[in-house]
């Protein structure tokens, strides 16, 4: 069902936990959904320093929370909003249909956490 | 690396005795059972023999009993069947919240057909109260159908005392007894029940073979029109070595029965006393009046599909009524139906035993699952409870 990357960040989820002086936090989804995500963003001169992530969900959803936080990690704001549903998926060499949009949460997230980063910062 | 299967409600392994009795039927003893030559007659003749064995299962006449393809099968024949054959009695028929989608479906469909259907409520255990069967009836009532036992609870319902209630008044009472026939004693006539629903694969039998008891004497109407197959109630060339192999796992399930509720119940016991140690952690279903192999909980901040994935990760394969986890993407209504919120449904999780499950693989599965319940609530944001969980509508659903 799920491809061996997916099961790779699945079991050996990266960057997870919670992050206390975060300068941006994104929380996307709910669990009476099914899937739920928080993000943590740190940023230095506009580039995301470091990433962690906090996820309720099924497979697919912790590992495209490590993923996009994978991806993330070191790009500037500007390249990390332009990750997406679809490129998150194939970097994980896909993602079964029906969990295609329930599941794919961490583009999201990490866009709410960069708008709540712009709004601390009065941007 | 281990392979646990704890998943037995799912379906079995095939009995070795079972597919010894099979092989033949596939091989020699070809014929069609219609046909009048010698190898027609010998398939003729083992499943008759197999009708004798899957009644004796239970306690029916051989002639009561209906071989069918599956679970789902006898349980659309049941409703469809009966419903059609009583419409000009009354157009009622009585089912609970947590039958199988098979009963709901069917109900469904004949509601659309332009038969009323009540669907009954559980308590928390997901026990139906017989009292409510009674409240329900009408002079229109034709037919209960209440499952016998939950595959994804566990918890046995009071059916003999349902249909008690429903022969004072004259009305058939159906039951579904995919997931207790071969796990508990089952008793037709201690049931006191007109029609039953069992599969072969839930006791070590073949997947493809099924049967539907219909008490002497009770009309129904058959789903499948054609030859004279099953007493012209159920058309269609037999799956002769599938019939074969359910007679014979059936007398199989008749010697063992004891035995395997005697090795099942411990090593259950063993996981439910275990798994509750762990904080905020339920058991669903009934904590006495449920099957012997049978342990379902909901674990709450983690979500059903992860674990699953991470059990099978450890070898152990299991179920779960997670939203995530069906096709669907939809909680499961059983659950929904005992009061469990829908975001603790997405938490469930079920482990049910068999006859190959050894002591050395629960205490695995009780070394194993602590650990994956605790690594999952490290990456979840609600390890420190739940928060902002009223959250309106699951718009990334759409």
């Amino acid at each position: 069902m799920y491809s061996e990357k997916v099961m790779d960040h699945f079991t050996n989820p990266r960057n997870v936990g919670e992050m206390e002086d975060a300068d941006g936090i994104g929380a996307e989804g709910n669990p009476v959904c099914g899937d739920a995500m928080k993000i943590f963003i740190k940023v230095k001169d506009d580039v995301i320093t470091d990433v962690k992530f906090q996820t309720f969900g099924c497979g697919a959803a912790i590992a495209v929370s490590s993923m996009v936080t994978e991806m993330a990690k070191g790009m500037t704001l500007d390249e990390a909003l332009k990750i997406t549903k679809s490129s998150l998926a194939d970097a994980l060499d896909g993602l079964p249909p029906q969990k295609m949009h329930c599941s794919n949460l961490g583009a999201d997230a990490l866009r709410k956490a960069i708008e709540d980063y712009k709004n601390k910062q009065g941007k | 690396m281990k392979k646990i299967y704890l998943d037995h409600v799912a379906t079995n392994p095939l009995h070795p005795e079972v597919l010894d009795a099979m092989m033949p039927y596939f091989k020699e003893h070809y014929g069609n059972p219609l046909s009048l030559y010698e190898p027609g007659m010998k398939a003729r003749e083992a499943i008759e023999n197999a009708r004798v064995s899957t009644a004796e299962l239970i306690n029916a006449k051989a002639r009561e009993i209906i071989f069918t393809a599956s679970g789902a099968e006898s349980n659309n024949f049941a409703l469809k069947g009966i419903a059609y054959a009583f419409q000009n009695k009354g157009k009622h028929i009585i089912v609970s919240k947590v039958e199988h989608h098979s009963v709901l479906n069917s109900a469904r469909f004949l509601e659309k057909q332009g038969f009323a259907v009540t669907y009954l409520p559980v308590d928390n255990y997901g026990l139906v109260n017989p009292s409510d069967v009674e409240k329900a009836i009408t002079d229109e009532t034709i037919l209960i159908s209440i499952i016998h036992a939950s595959p994804e609870i566990g918890t046995i319902q009071p059916i003999a005392e349902i249909s008690r209630i429903a022969k004072e008044k004259g009305i058939i009472v159906h039951t579904d007894s995919v997931a207790s026939a071969g796990n508990i004693p089952v008793d037709v006539l201690e049931l006191n029940v007109d029609l039953m629903t069992f599969a072969a694969h839930q006791f070590y039998g073949p997947k493809g073979a099924a049967a539907l008891y219909v008490r002497e004497g009770t009309r129904i109407v058959p789903l499948i029109y054609g030859g004279i197959q099953e007493g012209g109630r159920r058309a269609g060339t037999e799956n002769v070595p599938a019939i074969v192999g359910m007679g014979k796992a059936a007398e199989i399930t008749k010697r063992d029965l004891q035995k395997r509720i005697d090795h099942v119940t411990p090593l259950r016991d063993s996981i439910i006393g275990n798994t509750l140690k762990t904080d905020k952690v339920i058991l669903t279903g009934h904590p006495e009046k449920r099957l012997p192999g049978h342990a379902s909980f909901v674990v709450e901040y983690i979500e059903g599909e992860a674990m699953l994935l991470m059990l099978a990760a450890k070898g152990i394969y299991s179920a779960s009524g997670s939203a995530c986890s069906s096709k669907a993407l939809k909680s499961s209504p059983v659950l929904i139906s005992i009061g469990i919120p829908v975001h603790l449904a997405q938490g469930s999780v079920v482990f049910t035993l068999g006859e190959g499950t050894t002591g050395e693989d629960i205490n695995y599965f009780n070394e194993t699952f602590p650990q994956i319940i605790s690594r999952l609530r490290e990456i979840s944001p609600y390890a420190k409870g739940w928060e902002e969980t009223e959250a309106p509508a699951c718009t990334a659903k759409k």
